[in-house]
């Protein structure tokens, strides 16, 4: 896919830079300091409860609302409106014109960010073809599924071909099936050079798609960087089973270990797990099985954002 | 800049394609026949309560000769001021309990009597109840008085020689240009105002705003929103006018021609009333787009209708008062209130034939329909999209 032309900046190692973001609404802070830098070409997913500030903080970013204070550059530039026709949108409050046609939905979309309408026509009839709606093309959106509804504007926020994509919640509504899709369709986008920015409350669709990520609560960043950076944030879990039930290779555990029906459960010691497995032997625990777990992105959000905050997201709309 | 028409054009486009090609435009063509439907039936019921009540008649007690003479004074009298506007008579020969003939006559609902005039024209008295009539018992009077005249049959000679115009006459008839113009504009203004008004209801409601918001600055999409609406309503205005000049010309003899010439020529006059027109649903569409992008419903919109309907009004009479006077301090107050000055100025075409203070008002227009523009988009980005830092009311022009 052709792109939008490639403008000179000082460093275009980051699609955007925000910089201490504050916005207040009224007496209430919605977001409170926060910093972020995406790489280009990044899959960057923001994650958090709801109302921690992702929506505001993304609006901040696309220029929708300027903040309170702070700062940010969006593909070089200090206002994001300016790069607009490079950037696709995609809101989370999903909006398009009941009486259009989807063919004209996505082209109008483009036109938005100045694409052709001819041209937007064109390309529409192959999104559509290509993702399986080439029947659809001069329904209205108000015959359409709400799914299907979803995919048209998706593919309007795609088809001027823009080099940064913001995706709010995009895996709100959408089956299996399609979240699959969206999935393959951010992944493609990003192999082709797109920066890739998408808010989620969802830890699983950042885990297999993020290659770095914001987790933010109550309008603060938590932690910014690798999704490997965040999981490291965590030692290991051991899963133990003996036959023996005591002897001297108990005092091999580390002192945080709780059993969990049959097993032994504990953070793997920072010698590793030579000196244990010795011990363990050593001291006659007759191993069964032993498993040691990387921690998932849960684990470390859990650790960085608090039990609370992961317990709000556990309670929201399962995806 | 051009980003900026580019992105008014794209929200234009889509806007005047959804209104002109949808159904609900047939009815908007058809709207004018609805006030001069609403106007022709309450008129002819107006005419006809004001024929059945208020035309006093009075019953004429008096021998046939006397009648004849009172009938023949009235005919007379109602050639120079109408007879709608003369008391109606209907003669009685006496009757030989007169008192008793008076109270029967009073009592009487066909016709429903309001005096009676007995005594003949020598010894006329007037009995009945007139104490907030005097117009009715000085008619009588003067009907008397022509009465006992010998000649009342035979008017003098006047012989008439018509000329086209005369000072008298075509101030008279520009001025009621003057008049007719400022309404035509007034109507179709008004007309217009709550469709402007609810431009914005549509792209908040199903949310795409967000979308626009994110593309294009805000006062690119109100322009936006502001010229496709004008768009339509200049197709409909050609509609309009080419149907009203066809009726014209069916109706009335001597079709458009016979309408009283303006000041400025009718060329000009109609460039100025299109310009004006432009202006005048800028400014109060720029207005009435920011009032109504404050609304989240329709009901909202409504709601605002009615005081927005009376503001305009109030608006429309303030340009008013500038007729027959457009060089009096109200009438360059007409000129220079923002609101007012298209409604006023057009009537000034209709009324002076100097170009400069149109040339100088439509620059004055153009400038107020940015501003109001402006603050309206910020107004938007303000209180709907809830964007920028909070700022004293005395900086929130320069947020």
């Amino acid at each position: 896919m052709l792109r939008q032309p490639q403008h000179n900046r000082a460093d275009d190692r980051f699609a955007v830079e925000a910089t201490d973001l504050v916005k207040d609404f009224g007496e209430t802070r919605a977001v409170d300091g926060i910093s972020l830098r995406v790489p280009t070409g990044s899959i960057y997913g923001l994650l958090g409860p709801n109302g921690a500030g992702k929506t505001t903080t993304l609006r901040m970013l696309l220029g929708i609302i300027d903040p309170s204070s702070g700062s940010r550059l969006v593909l070089g530039r200090d206002r994001p409106l300016d790069a607009a026709p490079e950037i696709g949108y995609l809101p989370e409050e999903r909006g398009l014109y009941p009486a259009m046609q989807a063919r004209e939905a996505i082209a109008f979309m483009g036109s938005l960010r100045g694409l052709p309408m001819a041209e937007g026509r064109r390309r529409a009839d192959a999104l559509l073809e290509e993702h399986g709606l080439g029947d659809w093309g001069k329904k209205t959106i108000r015959s359409l599924s709400k799914g299907m509804a979803q995919i048209v504007q998706l593919l309007g926020t795609i088809i001027h071909k823009p080099r940064l994509i913001v995706l709010d919640e995009p895996f709100a509504g959408l089956d299996a099936i399609n979240q699959g899709k969206l999935e393959e369709l951010i992944r493609r986008e990003a192999r082709s050079g797109v920066t890739v920015i998408f808010s989620t409350h969802v830890i699983a669709h950042a885990e297999r798609l993020c290659e770095e990520i914001a987790i933010i609560a109550k309008g603060r960043v938590a932690f910014h960087g690798r999704v490997d950076d965040a999981r490291a944030k965590l030692n290991s879990i051991v899963r133990l089973r003996t036959r023996a039930s005591d002897g001297p290779w108990r005092s091999a555990l580390p002192a945080g270990a709780r059993r969990e029906g049959d097993e032994w459960v504990f953070e793997l010691p920072a010698a590793g797990p030579e000196p244990l497995l010795r011990a363990l032997i050593d001291g006659g625990a007759g191993i069964e099985t032993l498993a040691i777990e990387r921690p998932g992105l849960h684990d470390a959000f859990v650790a960085i954002a608090g039990n609370k905050a992961a317990a709000e997201m556990a309670k929201e709309k399962p995806q | 800049m051009m980003r900026f028409l580019l992105s008014a054009f794209v929200i234009a486009r889509r806007d005047f394609t959804a209104t002109v090609l949808s159904k609900t435009f047939i009815f908007f063509l058809l709207a004018p026949l609805f006030p001069v439907a609403m106007g022709g039936l309450f008129g002819s019921i107006g005419a006809r309560v004001a024929n059945q009540t208020e035309r006093p008649v009075v019953a004429v007690v008096a021998p046939k000769s006397d009648f004849a003479r009172l009938a023949a004074a009235r005919d007379q009298l109602s050639e120079a001021i109408g007879d709608q506007a003369l008391v109606r008579i209907v003669g009685y020969s006496p009757e030989r309990d007169l008192a008793a003939q008076e109270r029967k006559l009073l009592a009487s609902r066909k016709p429903p009597v309001r005096a009676v005039l007995g005594g003949g024209l020598e010894h006329p008295r007037l009995v009945g109840a007139l104490g907030s009539d005097p117009a009715t018992v000085g008619q009588l009077k003067l009907l008397i008085a022509n009465a006992r005249e010998a000649h009342t049959g035979e008017p003098p000679d006047l012989p008439v020689t018509d000329v086209h115009v005369s000072t008298g006459s075509l101030e008279a008839d520009r001025a009621t240009t003057a008049w007719a113009a400022q309404a035509v504009l007034f109507f179709l203004t008004l007309m217009l105002s709550t469709m402007v008004m609810s431009q914005l209801i549509e792209e908040k409601s199903n949310k795409i705003i967000e979308v626009i918001a994110a593309a294009m600055r805000i006062d690119a999409m109100f322009v936006g929103k502001l010229f496709a609406m004008l768009a339509a309503s200049v197709l409909a205005l050609v509609v309009w006018i080419s149907a009203g000049a066809l009726l014209l010309q069916m109706v009335k003899h001597g079709g458009v021609q016979s309408l009283p010439t303006p000041a400025v020529g009718w060329p000009g006059f109609l460039a100025l009333a299109i310009i004006y027109f432009g202006m005048n649903y800028l400014l109060f569409g720029a207005a009435f787009l920011m009032i109504g992008a404050q609304a989240s419903t329709a009901r909202e919109v409504q709601t605002m209708s009615l005081p927005v309907t009376f503001a305009q009004m109030l608006i429309f009479a303030f340009a008013a008062t500038a007729i027959n006077s457009p060089d009096s301090a109200e009438g360059w107050a007409a000129a220079a209130f923002p609101l007012s000055s298209p409604m006023t100025m057009l009537a000034r075409a209709a009324e002076q034939p100097n170009w400069w203070p149109h040339l100088a008002a439509i620059l004055w227009q153009a400038i107020w329909v940015a501003l109001i523009l402006r603050f309206g988009a910020k107004l938007f980005r303000k209180t709907v999209l809830k964007s920028g830092p909070r700022l004293p009311w005395w900086r929130f022009g320069r947020a």
